[in-house]
């Protein structure tokens, strides 16, 4: 039962410092959704299958993350406003190593 | 004068239920109204029904259909469309509903941005996230060409007979069409940002096998940066390995993915709370516009979960409001479909087998 701090910009420019809980197998995007940071239907739109890009953040602390998979790459070569530290939020599950972990939520498309 | 009129009132398409939206909650309506004896007539934006099943994800599983332990979404589009065609329901395809006026005697006329118009004593919306609307590339005089060349679309693929197409995007789409057009256009380019492709397997080693052909032109890691025309599209700008170059087309197709945009229903005069509209989930799931009803994703009420099985239930709910709007003070009583059979609009019976009695000697 342990939870991580982590920063998230919204779309707005206004930081969030939420505490993420790792243990109910949940990834970043759904995160994002739960504390409401981005409204609905703007962000996971396709649930977190890698088909949409809508939950594109932007890393900007220098944790060490999961490297992508291909699927996540191939999607986000076909996103727009994609950065050398665009990330796929749906792909990050949240664990311990994320603590202290900084993003930004990519504009909506 | 009265010729016009008359014109324009026999392009009025009328029916019972006015579903907008033919996902999987809009198509099961079809079947539940058809039950009550209501026909159904359906608008979606996109130019196939099956809403996100088809549009997004057709070749993935849904692992929570009850009564399916896994179903491809495709599937469950092609089995909810063979559930309902006895019911005979119409389909105003690649259209999105654009304004609702409320008449005098209570009924709806729902007009699409194409100006088709529909008359109906019950709306329901079962928008899902709304209309999807094409990821348009960023690139200039993008507008101009659209229609006149450019589309994201595939309506009807025969206006691509014997014409140089050329197609951007690494997804399911671009790989799709580009297979499925190498029969009808002359010549068809594939250009995406990677080597890689992302697609079901058989769609990835078809592109290969056509690619080995010579009957797709593979342009990769490549992308279109500017396109060429006087009126018409007449060529597209190609940057490969900070190269550019031009090719000859007649039509480009951007297919980058659909985003999905609630769009004109905004302007309903709905309460909508967080995208959604907000319903009674106590009753019958209408808005705040009686005879207006939302069902499936695009509603929102406390508890409300966007699962496709909550949707064929707000639907059946949904149908016996919509019953007693178009039939007042008619009495009713729930069938078994088992016990009643299913009479279908178009003279069709479906019924169960009688149980045989028979002594046993």
């Amino acid at each position: 039962m342990s939870d991580v701090k982590i920063k998230i910009t919204d779309r707005n420019g206004k930081t969030h410092s939420i505490n993420a809980p790792t243990d109910m197998g949940m990834n970043l995007m759904e995160v994002i959704r739960s504390f409401e940071l981005a409204p609905e239907g703007t962000i996971g739109v396709c649930g977190g299958m890698v088909m949409c890009a809508s939950c594109q953040c932007y890393i900007i602390s220098n944790h060490k993350l999961e490297p992508m998979d291909d699927e996540e790459e191939a999607m986000l070569s076909e996103a727009f406003n994609v950065k050398e530290k665009s990330r796929l939020s749906c792909q990050i599950p949240i664990t311990a190593d994320l603590e202290g972990l900084e993003l930004k939520i990519a504009p909506e498309v | 004068m009265l010729l016009n009129l008359v014109a324009k009132e026999s392009k009025m398409i009328k029916t019972d239920i006015l579903i907008i939206g033919a996902g999987p909650t809009g198509l099961f309506t079809v079947f539940e109204a058809g039950l009550l004896k209501l026909k159904c007539h359906l608008i979606d934006a996109l130019p196939q029904a099956g809403g996100q099943c088809s549009e997004i994800y057709p070749k993935k599983p849904i692992y929570d259909i009850p009564g399916f332990p896994e179903i491809l979404a495709g599937d469950l589009t092609r089995n909810l469309l063979e559930q309902g065609k006895q019911f005979e329901p119409g389909f105003t395809l690649g259209e999105r509903a654009e304004t609702i006026q409320k008449q005098n005697d209570g009924t709806f006329i729902v007009t699409t941005n194409k100006g088709t118009k529909h008359h109906a004593p019950v709306v329901a919306i079962a928008g899902g996230l709304g209309s999807f609307e094409p990821r348009k590339p960023q690139l200039n005089d993008l507008q101009k060409y659209e229609d006149n060349g450019v589309a994201y679309f595939i309506k009807n693929p025969e206006i691509y007979k014997n014409k140089k197409v050329a197609i951007a995007g690494g997804g399911d789409s671009a790989l799709d069409w580009a297979i499925f057009l190498t029969n009808i256009a002359s010549q068809v380019t594939l250009i995406h940002r990677r080597h890689e492709f992302r697609g079901a397997l058989d769609s990835v080693e078809k592109v290969q096998e056509l690619k080995t052909q010579g009957k797709i032109n593979l342009i990769t890691p490549a992308e279109v940066v500017g396109l060429k025309g006087k009126q018409s599209l007449e060529g597209i700008i190609i940057e490969k390995n900070n190269e550019t170059s031009l090719l000859q087309v007649d039509n480009f197709l951007p297919l980058f993915g659909l985003s999905p945009k609630l769009g004109p229903i905004a302007n309903w005069g709905l309460d909508i709370e967080k995208n959604a509209i907000k319903v009674d989930n106590t009753l019958d799931y209408q808005t705040n516009i009686p005879g207006v009803f939302a069902i499936g994703d695009v509603n929102t009420y406390p508890g409300k979960l966007k699962l496709i099985l909550c949707g064929f239930h707000e639907a059946t709910l949904m149908c016996q409001a919509a019953y007693k709007i178009i039939n007042p003070g008619k009495k009713y009583v729930l069938k078994y479909t088992t016990v009643s059979g299913v009479d279908g609009f178009d003279g069709t019976r479906k019924q169960a087998p009688k149980a045989v009695v028979k002594a046993i000697e």
